[in-house]
């Protein structure tokens, strides 16, 4: 049912700390390795080894230079996926009821049985975070791991999002938003987590952690010397070097 | 946006299908073969363009499934209103065509079902937050005019002109406001990413070095820099020369040349439509 629900029990999702993730894509291979075996249609590839490779991802890891007027540029690394956004567009455009937004724990899904692989969805969402899996003709999103989470037959520190337990930094964080004292929403509130592009509406439930400011740049302990003036015959030399 | 031909048969044949049934059913005295013929072309186009919608989908033989989501979805609302005015105007036709002398009771209806698909067709599009230059009353009011316009033709009304007239500053107020439309709404690589506030953001690596389903869908680049001859050509083809030659002649071989260069113009509109629109995603990758 494409109906959104008033509210949702919990709000499930992930703060993304983007001062501490070193953009190495091991959660984008965790999260096709997971989500290739189990839960609904592969994430494809087409033509993985020959010119013009392609293929499904659930999550992509961006990387974007940010330059301020009066310090050096830093390099911020940006892995996008679904936001489990609590006013989806995504569901709403559904003709299907395939895309849906559970009651329980918020998590936007696919019923990939019922979907026609139109497309809208991946039209509605702003995030880019829905692709149509290409040999399966269905849309494909991130699960926020539902077939983990839950899941009583893995150990209980692997229930969490394959990106998460698999991320070498730390960087990514996943826990229920509706708590105010959930380890995620104190993470967020602390650091000032931001929601991406709010001006569209969607009320996005992940976070993330902007980068902390950084040390000012230091001048080289070397610059005075580069104001010497030369004097007597270096002077002399400098002078006529300068007119050739 | 990529402009599928599927999208822009679907979309350019429906709307003059159904402009068309409007026409037929509310002022049209036709019968026998005349009749078959226009209701034939209202229903041709309408139908083809209704079976090019489904050639992009990845489950074609699930379509039926479309019809459910009326509550919240466009696409499922155009589905039933295009099935329901087909069903509606069925009989009006057959009568017209046969003379069976039937009640023309279900035109009216018939007539508001058809404007009524070609609300929803334009919703589909105008709905989209993501893509600024469609979400913008401008939308329906150019899907309107296209529809009207065409039906209006097609059918030898003497106000055809004028629709195309009318057809003309509806899709040149779609181009005037819609390009404002992006930078009105504010997304920006700032918003997109949350950095806006730390500087000036731009990419320094790409997510990836190979395409993938979001950039040859949604991040179409190619062929805008032709766009605004494109606008002229198309401005000229699907309104002025079919208006003039209306106001010259209104024999049916008129008519019929002037409903194809007008096609042409419309194909080439809706190309624009979808080639120029930019969706918010291409800010990830810093393209538009
Ligand atoms: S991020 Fe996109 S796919 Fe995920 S819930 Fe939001 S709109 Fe839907
Ligand atoms: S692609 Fe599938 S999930 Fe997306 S809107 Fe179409 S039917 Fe629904
Ligand atoms: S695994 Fe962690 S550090 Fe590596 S790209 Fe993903 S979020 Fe960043």
């Amino acid at each position: 049912m494409t109906c959104l629900p008033a509210k949702t029990d919990k709000k499930l999702g992930l703060a993304i700390d983007l001062d501490t993730c070193v953009g190495c894509n091991a959660c984008v291979t965790a999260c096709k390795g997971w989500n290739d075996q189990g839960y609904g249609a592969p994430l494809s590839d087409q033509n993985p080894y020959g010119a013009d490779p392609s293929g499904t991802f659930l999550n992509r890891v961006h990387s974007y230079q940010v330059q301020a007027v009066d310090t050096a540029a830093v390099i911020v690394n940006l892995p996008r996926s679904c936001l489990h956004c609590e006013v989806a567009p995504c569901v709403t455009v559904c003709p299907t009821g395939a895309s849906y937004k559970r009651v329980e724990d918020g998590i936007v899904l696919v019923n990939e049985d019922a979907c026609i692989g139109c497309g809208l969805c991946a039209w509605a969402c702003p995030y880019g975070a829905r692709e149509l899996d290409a040999a399966a003709g269905v849309m494909k999103k991130c699960t926020l791991c539902v077939d983990r989470i839950y899941n009583e037959n893995l150990p209980e520190e692997d229930r969490e999002p394959a990106c998460v337990r698999t991320c070498p930094t730390g960087a990514r964080h996943f826990g229920d938003f509706a708590d105010p004292e959930s380890k995620v929403s104190q993470l967020s509130r602390a650091r000032g987590g931001v929601e991406l592009m709010p001006e569209m509406g969607t009320k996005p439930v992940n976070r993330y952690l902007p980068p902390r400011p950084k040390d000012t740049l230091q001048a080289s302990p070397l610059a005075p010397l580069l104001d010497i003036k030369a004097t007597g015959f270096a002077g002399w030399l400098d002078k006529m070097l300068g007119k050739i | 946006m990529h402009p599928a031909p599927s999208v822009l048969v679907f979309t350019v044949l429906s709307g003059l299908g159904f402009g068309t049934l409007a026409f037929l059913a509310l002022f049209a005295h036709l019968y026998g073969l005349p009749a078959l013929l226009l209701w034939g072309l209202g229903y041709g186009f309408a139908i083809v363009g209704l079976l090019a919608s489904t050639f992009h989908l990845g489950h074609p033989e699930r379509a039926w499934r479309a019809f459910s989501q009326w509550r919240t979805s466009w696409l499922s609302r155009e589905g039933i209103a295009a099935v329901a005015t087909l069903t509606v105007l069925a009989p009006v036709a057959l009568s017209d065509w046969l003379e069976l002398g039937w009640s023309r009771a279900p035109a009216t209806l018939g007539a508001a079902l058809a404007l009524v698909t070609i609300g929803t067709t334009s919703m589909i599009y105008t709905q989209l937050k993501t893509v600024p230059r469609w979400n913008h009353w401008t939308t329906p009011v150019q899907f309107f005019a296209f529809a009207l316009a065409g039906g209006a033709m097609l059918t030898g009304q003497g106000i055809a002109p004028l629709m195309l007239a009318l057809l003309a500053l509806a899709v040149m107020a779609h181009w005037q406001y819609g390009d404002r439309r992006f930078a009105e709404v504010g997304a920006s690589m700032g918003s997109a990413t949350g950095l806006g506030a730390l500087g000036k953001v731009s990419v320094f690596d790409p997510a990836h070095t190979a395409g993938n389903y979001l950039m040859r869908e949604m991040i179409f680049v190619v062929g805008r820099k032709h766009a605004a001859k494109l606008r002229v050509i198309a401005l000229v083809l699907a309104c002025v020369i079919p208006a003039l030659i209306l106001v010259v002649s209104a024999h049916p071989v008129a008519i019929g040349a002037a409903v194809m260069i007008h096609l042409i113009g419309a194909f080439a509109a809706r190309w624009l439509f979808f080639a120029e629109a930019e969706h918010v995603v291409g800010l990830y990758y810093g393209k538009r």
